[in-house]
This record gives structure tokens, sequence and C-alpha cells, in this order.
């Protein structure tokens, strides 16, 4: 335990990580979840049992190879099934890069991504500022803030139709814009969104690999000393216990 | 044997780097006067016995839930192959 410190009662909550076949970072966001203070709970794509966890974070990867589309066959996989009903009945759920994608696919989140607009996969610590503070995943940051995480992907520009993108501006749900640059494309900037209710939030960077100094992306407090991550995972557990 | 064929394309407002990626290639190769290339998907599915009415049906319904995404796609075409055309493509 290092940079933040977990709200009371913090240590009893359970937040699930899925693996499906081709996910990369599961372990890095059940890392994540324990650095921040939480449990960690192993969910496995081909169970439809969410087993009773408190929160969930679809990791980044590429599930079935990105075949199709990417996401577009995990969005089909036993455990969405639970996790939408969930999802839609209050469960806070992040979906990081290929997490992202999936929740798209599932509709639990409006829009698509496709390939990067300069076609090339990107990999970078990449600036953004925070646009919601409401949500479930970002409660601990403040509003207009600017966090250093890294991105890595090669499908990751965002795109919607226009309608979608002014009613996402308008209900306040664009949750993260690129900061500095925009490094695939994406319409309006946007990095990540969120659905009404604030517990659903999609994003194509990555905050579970900056949450330990020595293992982050550079900062201020040094080279590899990032921990901008981490606040994803104190906050939903602030969420939790509130 | 039945075979329908599915055709599903990037929606035309929708950029399409695949394509865009193959237009600039084709003029290095001596392909010149090709003023844009967009890049979609085929699919084969194949039943045993005839594609009946309801078999079309099933497959338009998958076409518009698993083979596009209506975010970005379009189905443009759902196309029964018939058993003439079916038959030259064996190997």
């Amino acid at each position: 335990m290092t940079a933040a410190s977990p709200g009371a009662g913090a240590g009893s909550a359970r937040i699930g990580v899925v693996t499906f076949p081709g996910s990369l970072d599961d372990r890095d966001a059940a890392r994540a979840v324990r650095l921040a203070g939480a449990t960690p709970v192993a969910l496995w794509h081909a169970d439809d049992d969410l087993h009773g966890v408190d929160a969930v974070v679809l990791p980044g990867g590429f599930s079935y190879g990105d075949y199709l589309r990417a996401g577009a066959i995990s969005r089909f996989a036993p455990v969405m099934d639970s996790l939408v009903d969930a999802a839609r009945g209050g469960l806070p759920v992040l979906g990081i890069c290929n997490g992202f994608q999936i929740l798209c696919e599932a509709h639990l989140l409006p829009g698509a991504m496709i390939k990067n607009d300069h076609r090339a996969f990107v990999c970078r610590e990449q600036q953004l500022s925070v646009q919601n503070t409401d949500t479930a995943w970002t409660r601990e940051y403040a509003l207009g803030e600017r966090i250093t995480i890294p991105l890595k992907n090669q499908d990751g520009q965002f795109v919607a139709d226009e309608r979608t993108l002014d009613q996402l501006e308008a209900q306040g749900r664009v949750v993260f814009r690129y900061a500095g640059w925009n490094p695939n494309g994406s319409r309006r900037d946007i990095a990540g969104i969120t659905n009404e209710a604030g517990n659903v939030v999609g994003l194509m960077p990555h905050p579970e690999h900056a949450v330990e100094p020595g293992f982050g992306p550079d900062g201020p407090a040094g080279p590899r000393r990032g921990t901008d991550g981490l606040r994803f995972f104190t906050s939903v557990l602030g969420s939790l216990v509130r | 044997m039945g075979r329908v064929v599915v055709e599903v394309m990037p929606k035309p407002e929708i950029l399409d780097p695949q394509g865009k990626a193959v237009a600039s290639a084709l003029p290095r190769l001596g392909f010149y006067g090709f003023t844009g290339v967009r890049q979609g998907k085929r699919f084969e599915l194949e039943v045993d016995g005839e594609v009946t009415a309801e078999v079309l049906e099933a497959v338009r319904q998958a076409a518009q839930t698993l083979l596009s995404n209506p975010v970005i796609e379009d189905v443009v075409s759902v196309e029964v192959q018939d058993a003439g055309t079916a038959a030259q493509v064996q190997p």
C-alpha cells in the first residue's frame, strides 16, 4: 500500500476481474484492485456467475483475437449476460481498452471503436483531462485535473453519430478527453465515457498500469513514479461504502 | 449444401483506415486513377440441405446482431448462393 488510503471497510470489498480468452491485463487489474485495498475476484468468461462481487473490471487485451470486431465475440460470453443485467441494476463496471470495446458491443455504452486514424498501433504515456467526477470510478479526481496513464491500442478511435456525441456532451457523460494530443482520431477527443447512471465507465487508456511507484509513467515525482490510475480503484471503493 | 453470403461494409460517413491504407498502396504498385478504396467483409454461412426462408431469416438476424455493428457498419447484402455457383467454388 502506497499512494492512497482506501475508504473504511474497503478491505472487505470484492472486485471481480473477468478473464476472456485473449485477455492480457487481467492480472494487472487484479493487482490494482489489491493495491487499492480491496480483494480481487477472478471471474471466467464461460461462467455466468458473478460470485456476488461488488464491482467488475473488464480488462484490456485482445479477447478472441479481436476477430470479427474488437469485443464483438466476448460480448456474447456467458458472463456478459449476468454482467449486463447487474450493470443495468447499478453494479459498478469499468471497461479498460478491450473492456471498453466489449461494453460498447454489449450496448452498455454508446458508440464503437475503429482502427486508429493513423493506422498504427500506439503505445505511450497519455495525458487525459478529467471531465466528470460523479461516476463510481472517478469520484476521487478533481474536475479538469490532468492525469497521465499509459495508452496502448490499435482499434482506439472512438466513433459515434453526431446526435449521440451531442447527447453525451449535453448529459456530461464524457468522462475523459485526450489532452495535448489526440492519439487515435477519436471524435471530440473522447477517451472515456459513462452511462446515464454513472456506474458503467469505459476508457481506452490503462489506469491499472499506473498504480505503483516504480512501475508507472514518468511524472513530476520522478521517472516511473506516476500512480494517477490508482484513484479509479479507490473511487469505486468509496462509492461502495457510501 | 446451401450457402448464404453476407456482405458488410463500413458506413459511408465512417473513416475506413484499412481502405485508406490499400488506396495509398495502389499507386506504389503502378495502379493509378483509383480515387478511393473501402474495405468490407464477406461471410459465407453454410447449412446442410436447402436454404429455407427460416434459414434466411436467421442469417438476416445474425447479420444485424453479430456479423455487423450497426454503429459503424451496414449489411449491404444477404444472398443465397445457388447450387451451381456453390459447386464451382468447390476445389
